[in-house]
């Protein structure tokens, strides 16, 4: 089997545009997890049990079932429950959840990581529990989380794959549009595959240069 | 009803009774120095008026309000937060590990609270920290991070911002313990300044004996979870009554 460079540059367009929209699944999906991985994380350690309790089982639940369900029930069942979401609304939400019962691990690790004197001190010194997070536990906390914050970013996005099941124009999707056209699979999926793997490089190559930065400060 | 009021309070981590229905009270403005061996009781005390370790039984006051426990009609019921928040407000405490905020600058590790506690404008607290920061002999520090300063500048600058919130209790825990003996001793100068020149009561748990007996004006013996004697600084240095006290100051002051 031969790779067919003219037939390649012809079909580049389309999975770029795929590459596209990839980007931005995981560009906003992973915006959601940062955040909600947070209020999970700050959630989950309330002293509310009516507020720890339930969210504690949501996460459990959301992070112990495959993606590719909560795809399906997002796209699939939501609508008959009357919410209607678009393929890459859907795609973003359900990255976006199943990604932030990851980080909320991440946060919650950062946030045991501040020494108990730190709680200690902002106590002796009479500060408003709200002012504690804020300006002594959490800006000790997340730039200890960012290293492993960085690592599912690179996950996230090779799971973006996934979204194929609903119908999210992401590479892969666009890649098995035209070869149900063509019927040549050999260069579309091929390209859709190289063309994650480059993003993933890239990826992982940032993650290296934020790990070495956060790495001595966590230990500092 | 004297200052602060210990009521046969107890405590026990496990099997291990560390307060044993102990009673005593201090008097406003009164430097109490708590002395035994490890173990005995003595920073519990110290963590428990700080609200940082609960008691298992019996009442602490302060000033006639229980840290623990609030009034409602003639019973005593378990302090709500706000009432626990309200009457530790006096009180602070410096610790064996200085626990200053490494995220924060010097000088915002002294105004944090002022500001936004005692809710005074940045311009006032930073007048008052750099003042406080010039006390303690670091007035060219107010723009380093924690970890560029050494131990014993750390712990004086927990000091300079203890006192920020202008505590009527000041509590040290072994304030000196983690300095080597030369560094400890600008700590313990700092902290003369602090007893001569304020009226603040104060509580401390020290190993420098001879620091208890220039600060102090009455010194608590600890054993097994009890005061086994109380007295003052002279009387119980020159001639401790009780033989576990006699022994202990022997050790201590062997090892230095």
């Amino acid at each position: 089997m031969k790779f067919d460079w003219n037939y390649a540059l012809d079909i580049l367009p389309q999975l770029l545009d795929g590459l596209l929209t990839a980007l931005i699944a995981t560009v906003v999906g992973y915006a959601v997890a940062l955040v909600l991985g947070l209020v999970f994380a700050l959630a989950r350690r309330s002293h509310q049990k009516w507020v720890s309790v339930p969210v504690g089982f949501v996460v459990e639940f959301i992070r112990g079932t495959p993606l590719l369900i909560q795809l399906f029930f997002l796209f699939f069942v939501l609508p008959q429950l009357g919410l209607a979401l678009s393929p890459l609304a859907a795609g973003i939400v359900g990255l976006g959840l199943h990604y932030a019962t990851y980080t909320s691990e991440v946060y919650r690790a950062g946030i045991e990581g501040v020494p108990p004197g730190q709680w200690d001190a902002a106590i002796a010194l009479h500060l408003p529990r709200r002012r504690v997070w804020t300006s002594v536990i959490l800006p000790q906390a997340v730039p200890r989380s960012i290293p492993a914050l960085t690592n599912y970013s690179i996950a996230l996005f090779k799971d973006v794959p996934q979204l194929v099941a609903i119908t999210v124009a992401e590479p892969f999707t666009v890649g098995r549009g035209i070869i149900a056209e063509t019927f040549r699979p050999f260069e579309p999926i091929t390209m859709a595959g190289l063309l994650y793997l480059a993003v993933a490089l890239v990826l992982s190559y940032i993650g290296r240069i934020v790990e070495r930065r956060y790495k001595g400060m966590a230990t500092a | 009803m004297s200052f602060i009021d210990f009521t046969d309070v107890s405590k026990r981590f496990g099997d291990n009774v560390v307060l044993d229905d102990m009673s005593f009270n201090v008097a406003n403005g009164e430097r109490v120095t708590l002395i035994g061996p490890s173990g005995s009781g003595k920073t519990t005390i110290l963590r428990m008026l700080m609200t940082l370790t609960k008691p298992d039984s019996g009442t602490i006051a302060i000033d006639d309000e229980y840290l623990w426990h609030e009034r409602r009609g003639d019973d005593l019921v378990p302090a709500s937060e706000a009432h626990t928040r309200k009457v530790r407000s006096r009180v602070t405490m410096v610790f064996q590990q200085f626990n200053l905020f490494p995220n924060m600058k010097v000088l915002r590790n002294v105004t944090e609270a002022p500001i936004h506690v005692l809710g005074k404008q940045k311009d006032e607290a930073d007048e008052r920290a750099r003042e406080l920061l010039e006390m303690v002999g670091l007035q060219d520090k107010a723009d380093f991070y924690p970890s560029q300063l050494s131990g014993g500048q750390q712990q004086r600058v927990a000091i300079a911002r203890a006192l920020a919130v202008e505590p009527d209790i000041l509590l040290l825990d072994e304030v000196t313990s983690a300095l080597d003996p030369e560094i400890a001793a600008e700590v313990l100068d700092v902290l003369r300044d602090v007893a001569k020149t304020s009226d603040v009561t104060m509580l401390l748990v020290t190993h420098a004996m001879r620091f208890a007996r220039d600060v102090s004006n009455r010194v608590l013996m600890f054993n097994e979870g009890k005061i086994i004697e109380d007295a003052a600084p002279e009387q119980m240095f020159n001639e401790p009554q009780h033989e576990r006290t006699k022994a202990f100051l022997k050790s201590v002051l062997e090892e230095v």
